[in-house]
């Protein structure tokens, strides 16, 4: 349904300035996908390439989520590098399945492999031969050179690899809802689920690392985290009803709800995020076609709970200018937020290229915004920092990386998305839904709240 | 689950057959260690590569440019993760990258580094600049040589190569790589200022301000110091070090080489130094102190005095404070997995002086003769390990039943699911650990942690397993 019109991908797009990046606006490709394995039950993440992207990947993972993130390397060495890493590679996928005891292992590539050119996808068939007469774990591979694309091409290119290789039959009907939410918190995962419930809908929501990167604490250590979706029902998605793909951006890129459309005929919603008034009226709207049910009332209630609170607080942050930069489809989502309360979006930023943002961001609240704000992709801090610099923001929104310029012109920053690194509590926050539009609007009004209060000579007791 | 359940698990082999000699029990036969091997495919280690050695090593340099050379995650993970403070400039903050795309693997990036070169040293006016090399550098063949030799020449300052690879090696490597682009610095600048009783402070990165402790230390004994290596590090000060009397190496492996080749080369001394805990600090200063002694008996006369008189001041301002921690800690045991096995030493010692025991120590990067060392200071039953991973260590915090892990931030989720405390001791911390004054945050970091009450709600405790004297 709502899939926006692609308007001209060109306008509104102007690349970075600077031959050298600084501060980049982005993450690796692997680092994607390997988020995306780890939502899968009994999976663990490995990287076909040397030790150190792994072990950095972890550090910033793990730095968010304060969760274990344990992703297997080959562990590549000089040797491999010239004579390639197929060795490597059995020898690691046979110790993951050993003594991790995965079920599945994801493998991404890193750029040394991808470089070197190692056919992983041959290196598998031959493992396979190899070892036939073991109980092998399913492994299930993408490509990810970190030259071309960033973290959310890594994590949906994972997403599309697991549908495609565990996917590969037809299902008998299932009655449930494919939901593939893109990169969301555990807390949005969680929240979809709920919603999709509310609904009478059972959802496989692919990947789903609501349990596996936000755990409860424990007796034992677990080699591999309980959650995650079931392979099982990985594999019952063609049987689905239909298909929710989440995120405007992703565009006319194959995906996994593309690939279960084209292959088993499983109908495909391609919506926006669902952040803020209307991107969630529209998730609701699918869900009403699908289900064949009304909003049911605690979400309806819900929903009117947040338009009396937006009534009630719209005068804190009407007006306000804000710099908005991230991930391509969590910006669109927070810009048609901002546009729904009354702030005004200046610049809209992302390290990815060439994702129509300015497109997307026409058809999700053009219709709102009495001027378009400034959209660039392809960008660095350092651009994003220049840009803003002519713009007097009066807020900025994403993840921790804008602290500095955030303090540098004494203005708010509205943590959200990934990473979170210099707060507490990342992976609980929500974005999505009525009660994650309610989240994010309450917090935004108490950050201007707290630095009128601070700022005043007076100190309001009431404000 | 019932007790015999858990209790097999805790039994389960943790362990993989390839590593079985990479950890060993104190009193258990022979004690030998296979270290510094190539990481276990397929295994989760901790440890990183040859690169991200080299930008520990040179990150604090403050007012050089740090240009990563390759894909972009290479640089993006590691900007601004250090807790390395500077007194001035802050260049080193940032996270710069050439973010090399597809047509330049392909037709290779020597290009774009060369104008990355110039933008960047025109925007920040360097004082000198390094350039990394990451995995693909080194296999699409950028001569990264040339290059940097030409834009120093086309830019007037150093530009220098540092071929950090990620695959050829480990993190020593990285050190090494580090260590030789660093002396190519040394010996640059005019040292006729230097006083013959004069230091240079290496393999300390001024995390929390940690390397001010020490200079503040060195000042009230008389000691000038010529270069940070690389703690609140400057380019003129590390040109300059070949000047310093007497080089001072903390850390086993990260700037032991360069100290080799500025005795080598300039007929520097070193000593080895450790900042941490009580006795490794005050033998340290004693050490310094007794070797200018010996070396200009007029010129230093008194220092030993002085050195004194400041260890009696320090340790009378600590000691009270630290009884009165110890007296809630003591018992309690302690799980430590660091980088360098140095400070592994250190915390053993340390430990001590809390009442408490090491249970579990290993390191990423020792060798056979650390491990050895390791091993006489620890007691009967100490597990010592190489290059855990996340199996192995969660395995022995079980079985140990620790009430604190000391380690870095790979480590905290480990014990944090298991109900453990955790103190970060890795380059992250904004606390300064280093010193007196640092014994006594370490203490208080200990204390804050294992004395928490939220113990008591973990599964482990509330299971009432393992631990009979448990409050529980
Ligand atoms: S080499 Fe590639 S995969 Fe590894 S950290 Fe760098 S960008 Fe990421
Ligand atoms: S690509 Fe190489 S240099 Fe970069 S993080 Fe990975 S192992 Fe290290």
């Amino acid at each position: 349904m709502s899939d926006a019109t692609v308007i001209d991908s060109e306008s509104g797009y102007k690349g970075q300035s600077h031959v050298a990046t600084t501060n980049a606006c982005k993450l690796c490709t692997p680092l994607g996908a390997t988020l995306a394995f780890k939502g899968v039950e009994g999976a663990i993440p490995y990287l076909h390439g040397s030790q150190g992207c792994a072990t950095y990947m972890r550090r910033y993972i793990i730095s968010h989520f304060r969760e274990p993130m344990d992703i297997a390397s080959s562990a590549l060495g000089e040797k491999n590098a010239i004579y390639g890493g197929g060795p490597n590679l059995k020898k690691g996928l046979l110790n993951a399945m050993r003594k991790y005891g995965a079920g599945v292992v994801g493998v991404a590539t890193t750029c040394l492999m991808e470089t070197i050119g190692d056919d992983v996808a041959r290196l598998l068939a031959e493992f396979r031969e190899e070892f036939g007469d073991l109980p092998l774990a399913d492994v299930v591979h993408v490509s990810t050179p970190s030259y071309s694309g960033t973290h959310m091409d890594g994590f949906h290119g994972a997403v599309k690899a697991l549908a495609d290789q565990l996917c590969v039959e037809k299902a008998a009907p299932t009655g449930r809802v494919n939901v593939m939410p893109g990169f969301v918190s555990p807390a949005d995962i969680r929240h979809l689920k709920e919603i999709c419930r509310e609904f009478g809908l059972t959802p496989t929501v692919l990947p789903d690392y609501s349990e596996t990167l936000d755990g409860p604490a424990l007796l034992d250590y677990e080699n591999i985290p309980s959650g995650g979706t079931r392979v099982a029902d990985i594999r019952a998605m063609s049987g689905s009803v239909a298909s929710l793909e989440l995120g405007r951006a992703i565009g006319r890129q194959a995906t996994a709800g593309t690939s279960l459309e084209s292959r088993f005929g499983v109908p495909l919603h391609r919506l926006g995020l669902p952040i803020g008034l209307r991107e969630t009226d529209s998730l609701f709207e699918a869900l009403k076609d699908i289900s064949g049910r009304p909003v049911p009332r605690e979400l309806a209630l819900e929903r009117g709970r947040y338009i009396d609170a937006l009534v009630d607080g719209h005068k804190y942050v009407s007006g306000l200018r804000a710099v908005v930069y991230g991930e391509e489809d969590l910006i669109i989502g927070m810009t048609s937020f901002l546009a729904e309360i009354g702030v005004k979006p200046v610049l809209v930023a992302t390290g990815a290229r060439n994702r129509d943002v300015a497109g997307h961001i026409r058809a999700a609240c053009g219709d709102i915004l009495r001027e378009e704000p400034i959209v660039r992709e392809g960008v660095d801090f350092f651009d994003i920092v220049e840009e803003a610099g002519t713009l007097s923001p009066d807020l900025l929104v994403g993840h921790s990386k804008g602290q500095r310029a955030a303090r540098e012109w004494g203005v708010p920053l509205l943590r959200c998305g990934f990473p979170i690194h210099d707060r507490f509590g990342g992976p609980r926050l929500l974005h999505v839904g009525y009660r994650g539009a309610q989240n994010l609007f309450d917090r935004l009004v108490n950050l201007v709240l707290e630095k009128k209060q601070t700022d005043s000579d007076i100190g309001y007791g009431y404000l | 689950m019932s007790e015999t359940a858990a209790a097999a698990r805790i039994e389960r082999p943790a362990i993989f057959e390839e590593r079985r000699d990479q950890i060993r029990r104190i009193g258990e036969g022979d004690f030998s260690m296979a270290c510094n091997r190539d990481s276990l495919a397929g295994a989760v280690s901790q440890r990183a590569c040859v690169f991200c050695g080299s930008r520990v090593v040179l990150y604090p340099i403050a007012d050089a440019l740090h240009l990563v050379h390759g894909p972009i995650g290479c640089a993006a993970y590691t900007w601004d993760i250090r807790g390395s403070l500077s007194s001035g400039p802050e260049l080193h903050r940032l996270s710069f990258s050439t973010d090399l795309q597809e047509l330049d693997v392909v037709f290779g990036g020597e290009k774009k580094l060369a104008k990355a070169l110039d933008e960047l040293i025109a925007r920040h006016h360097p004082k000198a600049a390094f350039v990394y090399s990451t995995c693909i550098v080194g296999i699409i063949g950028d001569d990264l040589e040339a290059v940097c030799k030409a834009a120093g020449e086309r830019n007037g300052i150093p530009v220098i190569p540092v071929q950090s690879e990620g695959f050829k090696g480990n993190k020593r490597e990285g050190y090494l790589a580090a260590c030789k682009a660093m002396r190519r610095l040394v010996g640059t600048g005019d040292v006729s200022d230097v006083s013959p009783l004069s230091v240079n402070i290496m393999g300390d990165f001024n995390l929390a301000g940690e390397t001010w402790i020490i200079r503040r230390y060195m000042e009230r004994m008389g000691v000038q110091v010529v270069a940070g290596i690389t703690g609140d590090g400057r380019v003129d000060d590390i040109r300059r070090a070949h000047g310093a009397g007497l080089n001072l190496v903390q850390c086993s492996g990260s700037t032991q080489d360069l100290a080799r080749m500025l005795r080598d080369d300039f007929g520097t001394p070193f000593i080895r130094v450790s900042w941490i805990g009580i006795e490794d600090v005050a033998e340290s200063l004693y050490a310094i102190a007794e070797h200018f002694e010996a070396r200009h008996p007029k010129l230093a006369a008194g220092m030993v005095e002085r050195t004194a008189k400041l260890v009696r001041e320090e340790l009378a301002a600590l000691m009270p404070q630290l009884a009165a921690i110890r007296r809630d800690l003591t018992g309690k045991r302690a799980a430590v997995y660091v980088g360098g096995s140095f400070k592994a030493f250190s915390l053993v010692k340390a430990f001590r002086h809390l009442g408490m025991e090491v249970a579990v120590v290993g390191s990423q990067t020792g060798t056979e003769e650390d491990y050895k060392e390791l091993a006489a200071i620890c007691s009967p039953g100490t597990i010592v390990v190489d290059d855990a991973n996340p199996l192995e260590l969660s395995a022995f915090i079980r079985e140990k039943d620790v009430d604190v892990f000391v380690g870095g931030v790979k480590e905290r989720p480990i014990a944090f699911k298991l109900g453990v405390g955790f103190c970060d001791h890795n380059h992250e911390r904004k606390i300064a650990l280093e010193g007196f004054e640092g014994m006594l945050n370490f203490a208080k970091e200990i204390h804050a942690s294992v004395m928490s009450p939220v113990w008591r709600f973990v599964p482990r405790r509330e299971a009432g397993l393992n631990r009979k004297d448990a409050e529980v």
